[in-house]
């Protein structure tokens, strides 16, 4: 097996605790950059290393950091801990087993921001680590990785922990600045993005807790070793949360650019039951639906790649279906959580996530009538570009890919009436 | 009052955030009133506004927004099973079922003891540990992963001071 990048405590007992962490070379990147390198060295590093936002739109993170605005201070770093998307469970892992990777991070990052205060956006549910998470904070402070003046320099550095109270929305930057300063999470009109205008209207860097902790091995061995993982264009590891249906449910980090088959097969274990694999969603319940075709299978896990068979990368949440499945009942199911979860500030999806919802609820009891089928992917296609954040526009994806590639298992309910 | 009985808590939390930065404090201070009243309660909403400079209109509507802050009190604790798409997956609708049943209870309900509710909630990222669970109670909230009826069972009846065979 080759090292663990990102899940390094499976190679590493106990690098939950700060003296091995530091054993193994941990804020030894943190430190050789606040005495050795401007912030701008440290972008310029990360834009080389070619590392792309893990969760979920893979921007680049070099790019993005690259948009704050110049001269306006001060600066914030928001670490997104709103792990809430269904079938990912990655950062939830990190932060749990490999905390001082997350945090150093996050320490690199508002360096790079040239931040003197970075916040841990924690989802409420994550109670427990957030109180861990605060433990390591003081560990950190005690052996002076974080505070003022830090190695001698004029830099100073705090991270505090925000705890979240059980909204997916908030997993959306802008709504997640929100919800930070106080009020209702409800995503922003962009442009501004946050860059320019973020928390408090600061210049603020909102990044996945996942691409955080790319970032000291990043720093400690360099951009080109980097590339050296994953693809071209999509490089590095990332972590897959393998979920539903097959025998060894779990976190598995593998190069970008792993392909379906050996994902599932060789580290999931195959199917559960022996069963046939009838369907994947790769990115949780926010992209297309793909039947699991040869075609599919051989496909390689990546940003580009999973666009190309019709779907999304996203936070590489795959969940797998036998082909005991019905799709209409996973469509219910993922808009049973949509209509649940959807702010309400915009019309298409406040609207559309409740009648898509309504309409699958009438399939699934029996008594829809034919034309209930087209009414839903009417419904369903016509919120499409025009929610004001991407909850909306991902709401309806699995339902009008469901009905496009498994209508059979939509019409089965009207033509049995159950 | 809180102001008093948490002051030095109060001051902790506020002073995570900028000095005129302070309704950032507001999510923080909802938890410490839920901790304190059991749910939270119009006069909590007052002292909350008040500790902030904000309006009550304010602090209430988070109350709504929010999942894991109650305008009424619940049980106890709250057994909160996730039956979102990759739980259920794995069985854990049925297992739902099966918990409600032992309990003698409809999902959303209390005992009649006021100890346990029992409700569905969306996906709280442990879809590798299914069927599972959160349990909330007076000093938190923690996951219990790949759970049977009889392992949930018998942390509930821990719960509730009694042995299964009593």
């Amino acid at each position: 097996m080759p090292e663990h990048i990102i899940l390094r405590h499976r190679d590493i007992s106990d690098i939950n605790q700060l003296k091995v962490y530091r054993k193994h070379g941990g804020f030894e990147s943190f430190k050789k950059i606040v005495t050795g390198k401007t912030s701008q060295e440290v972008v310029d590093i990360v834009k080389a290393s070619g590392l792309r936002g893990r969760g979920g739109a893979g921007f680049p993170a070099g790019v993005k950091w690259g948009f704050l605005t110049p001269d306006v201070f001060p600066r914030y770093v928001v670490a997104n801990a709103d792990e809430s998307e269904p079938g990912t469970f990655k950062d939830r892992e990190i932060m749990e087993r490999n905390p001082y990777q997350f945090l150093e991070g996050v320490a690199i990052c508002s360096y790079a921001a040239q931040a003197n205060t970075a916040y841990i956006y924690c989802r409420g549910e994550f109670w427990d680590l957030a109180y861990e998470l605060e433990r390591h904070l003081a560990a950190l402070h005690d052996a002076k990785l974080l505070g003022s003046n830090l190695f001698g320099t004029d830099y100073s550095l705090e991270i505090l922990v925000h705890l979240g109270a059980g909204a997916y929305i908030c997993g959306e930057e802008t709504a997640l600045l929100d919800s930070l300063e106080g009020s209702l999470g409800l995503p922003r009109l962009r442009p501004p993005f946050p860059a320019a205008e973020g928390l408090y209207s600061k210049p603020t860097v909102v990044n996945n807790v996942e691409t955080l902790t790319n970032l000291p091995p990043i720093l400690e061995r360099g951009a080109d070793w980097y590339r050296t993982i994953g693809t071209e264009k999509s490089p590095g590891p990332k972590v897959f949360s393998l979920s539903g249906h097959v025998e060894r449910p779990g976190n598995y980090e593998l190069p970008l650019g792993t392909k379906f088959n050996e994902l599932i097969y060789e580290h999931g274990g195959g199917i559960l039951g022996g069963h046939a694999i009838k369907a994947i969603l790769p990115a949780g319940a926010s992209a297309p639906l793909l039947p699991a075709t040869i075609e599919v299978l051989d496909t390689p896990m990546d940003y580009e790649s999973v666009p190309k068979v019709g779907s999304q990368l996203g936070s590489a949440s795959v969940i797998i279906m036998d082909d005991t499945v019905d799709i209409a009942w996973m469509a219910y199911k993922t808009t049973r959580f949509f209509a649940h979860e959807s702010c309400g500030k915009c019309t298409p999806c406040r609207e559309g996530t409740y009648w898509m919802h309504a309409i699958l609820k009438r399939i699934m009891s029996g008594e829809a009538k034919p034309e209930d089928i087209t009414l839903l992917d009417s419904v369903a296609k016509g919120m499409e570009g025009k929610c004001l954040c991407a909850l909306g526009e991902f709401a309806f994806m699995a339902v009008v890919s469901g009905i496009s590639h498994f209508r059979d298992d939509f019409e089965a309910h009207i033509r049995d009436g159950k | 009052m809180l102001a008093e009985k948490y002051s030095s808590e109060i001051e902790a939390i506020i002073t995570k955030y900028p000095s005129d930065r302070k309704r950032s404090a507001v999510m923080s201070l909802l938890y410490l009133a839920q901790r304190e009243y059991g749910s939270i309660t119009s006069k909590a909403i007052s002292e909350i506004a008040e500790l902030l400079d904000i309006g009550t209109t304010q602090v209430s509507s988070l109350v709504g927004f929010y999942t894991l802050y109650y305008d009424k009190p619940g049980g106890k604790y709250r057994v909160q099973i996730c039956t979102d798409l990759p739980c259920a997956l794995r069985g854990s609708e049925e297992f739902a079922r099966k918990i409600c049943e032992n309990l003698g209870v409809r999902m959303g309900e209390t005992t009649p003891d006021g100890m346990i509710t029992v409700e569905e909630v969306m996906c709280l990222a442990s879809c590798d540990g299914a069927p599972m669970f959160q349990l909330q109670g007076p000093d938190g909230i923690s996951y219990h992963e790949i759970q049977t009826v009889e392992s949930a069972m018998e942390l509930i009846e821990g719960l509730l001071g009694r042995n299964l065979d009593a």
